[in-house]
């Protein structure tokens, strides 16, 4: 049964669609990357699921509860059952890393302050940074804040991991490191992943399935193979990163000779 | 004609959008505080309302004590200046200590809160919004309601009637220090004439006025933060927004109260 599963998803803001009718699901214990260019919608269905934002119409099941109908404390429910790493990180400044991953772990359990020293301490471990606990978001560099979100997001063991462009803005080096903290969490915790990104290394790195969005539409999803092999035009274009309109020097020239020529008659 | 009335009305309009938004608010909030309150509520929550305290209202001491002085100063030789003229410059004490106590303690206190705490408030929200804290604070399960505003709140409602009944002290003693270099007025003696010519209805009409002003500064600062969308510089147009539109409210509701006990203490 799938854990998350998306229904006639439609999402318009001030009558423009934004997603069109998505429907797809999400196996659990797999890594599910969602890829697209700029613009296709990708931020969009991820605040869609994580249920900050409501659609026009159409359902997201999660764990078998529909969250665009649940009450509150319903959505607050599977809310920790979600553990999520923005592409900012969202760390927070006035907390030192260790609170920051312990904010769950004290608020929403009756965990001994012992074993949440523990946990919290274990989780900044997973991700490498068991010695920068005492240190503050702000005097940490990118790469690092992005682990620390992951760090953050794992602390309450939820069974699905959202990760939202984990490489973004790194170097090659940090971004495969990543890569390969998400397959080790995969492995490791048989968690479930949700990885938005637009990076294509990174995505056929670490996917289990890979669905592509354009212009808030499903194009494609299946496995990377299935992905690699599908005939549709705009994936093969954003898999072998082709331009959509090259840049048309001659009309650049056109336009700047009859500018010049309006601003003689004007003069 | 035409083109000034429909700005007129689209104007008002959106002022009554900003107080539907603000009661929406101020009435969420005061689901949230149950949370806030010590014993009853959250530990961290209070602990979070302490820490607000001591920003709000002590660290403002300094400050709010130097203003009143200022004021209470001002205050008297401007009055000692005409009443002099009649021979009535016992009414210097009863000028400082019933303008300071109804109106200039609140007044003065709320403007400077609104100037140093409510543009704090805002670049604190809107900060968080920008780095998307307040989305994780979401995701996270934690409502940012009761997280963020309602400490904030609670402080406020405790620190600036405190700081106005300082304010009123400075104020009065102002005064007091100006009767005795004048007219070589006792300050026992001054203090005796204060207590005969404030009564107990005039300490709470001042200590009703800072409640309902701590009220606006708390609330437009928070909202205005919650209101920020963009970048950085939204940030920035929020916190002069904040003080900009919480000054206003705050005299607005001067204006309103007085006329209140004006009319209620006739005979």
């Amino acid at each position: 049964m799938a854990i998350i599963s998306v229904r006639d998803l439609l999402v318009e803001y001030d009558g423009r669609r934004v997603l069109d009718g998505l429907d797809f699901d999400i196996e659990p214990g797999q890594i599910t990357v969602l890829l697209g260019g700029s613009g296709s919608g990708k931020s969009t269905l991820l605040r869609h699921i994580l249920g900050l934002e409501r659609p026009k119409s159409g359902n997201i099941s999660i764990r078998g509860t529909d969250i665009t109908s649940c009450s509150a404390a319903e959505l607050n429910k599977v809310r920790r059952s979600i553990g999520v790493a923005f592409q900012s990180g969202a760390l927070f400044n006035s907390l030192s890393l260790a609170d920051n991953v312990a904010l769950t772990l004290r608020e929403h359990t009756t965990l001994a302050p012992s074993i949440i020293d523990l946990i919290v301490w274990m989780k900044l471990a997973v991700v490498g940074l068991g010695d920068f606990g005492k240190l503050h978001p702000q005097e940490l560099s990118g790469g690092m804040k992005k682990r620390a979100a992951v760090a953050r997001a794992l602390a309450l063991d939820p069974e699905i991991l959202v990760l939202d462009e984990p490489s973004a803005g790194l170097d090659p080096i940090v971004a495969a490191e990543l890569d390969e903290l998400i397959l080790f969490l995969k492995e490791t915790f048989q968690i479930t992943a949700l990885v938005v990104t637009h990076e294509l290394s990174s995505a056929f790195r670490i996917a289990d399935r890979i669905a592509m969005l354009f212009n808030g539409k499903l194009l494609a999803i299946g496995t990377k193979d299935e992905i690699r092999q599908h005939k549709h035009p705009r994936v093969v274009q954003f898999l072998n990163r082709l331009p959509d309109s090259p840049v048309h020097a001659p009309a650049m020239a056109a336009y700047l000779d009859s500018y010049l020529h309006k601003r003689e008659v004007q003069a | 004609m035409a083109n000034f009335l429909e700005i007129a009305g689209r104007e008002t309009l959106k002022q009554f959008d900003y107080m539907g938004r603000l009661s929406i608010q101020l009435c969420a909030t005061l689901r949230q505080m149950r949370r806030a309150l010590p014993l009853l509520g959250n530990r961290h929550r209070w602990n979070a309302t302490i820490h607000q305290i001591l920003d709000i209202g002590v660290d403002a001491l300094p400050m709010v004590a130097l203003l009143a002085m200022c004021s209470g100063f001002i205050l008297a030789m401007q009055g000692a200046s005409e009443l002099r003229r009649f021979g009535a410059m016992h009414y210097v004490v009863d000028l400082v200590a019933v303008g300071f106590t109804r109106e200039l303690g609140p007044l003065l206190t709320a403007i400077a809160v609104s100037g140093r705490s409510g543009s704090a408030f805002a670049a604190e929200i809107g900060t968080m919004k920008v780095t998307e804290e307040i989305d994780a604070l979401r995701v996270m399960a934690f409502e940012p309601l009761e997280f963020v505003v309602a400490p904030k709140f609670l402080a406020a409602l405790v620190a600036v009637p405190c700081l106005s009944t300082v304010a009123n002290f400075f104020g009065i003693l102002a005064g007091g220090l100006f009767m005795f270099f004048s007219t070589r007025l006792g300050i026992i003696l001054y203090l005796r004439y204060v207590l005969s010519s404030i009564v107990l209805r005039d300490v709470l009409a001042g200590l009703v006025k800072s409640l309902a002003f701590a009220t606006i500064i708390a609330q437009v600062g928070c909202l205005e933060g919650f209101r920020v969308h963009g970048g950085p510089e939204a940030v920035g147009r929020s916190t002069t927004s904040a003080v900009v539109r919480s000054t206003f409210l705050v005299i607005v509701a001067d204006a309103v109260f007085t006329t209140i006990f004006y009319f209620i203490g006739r005979p």
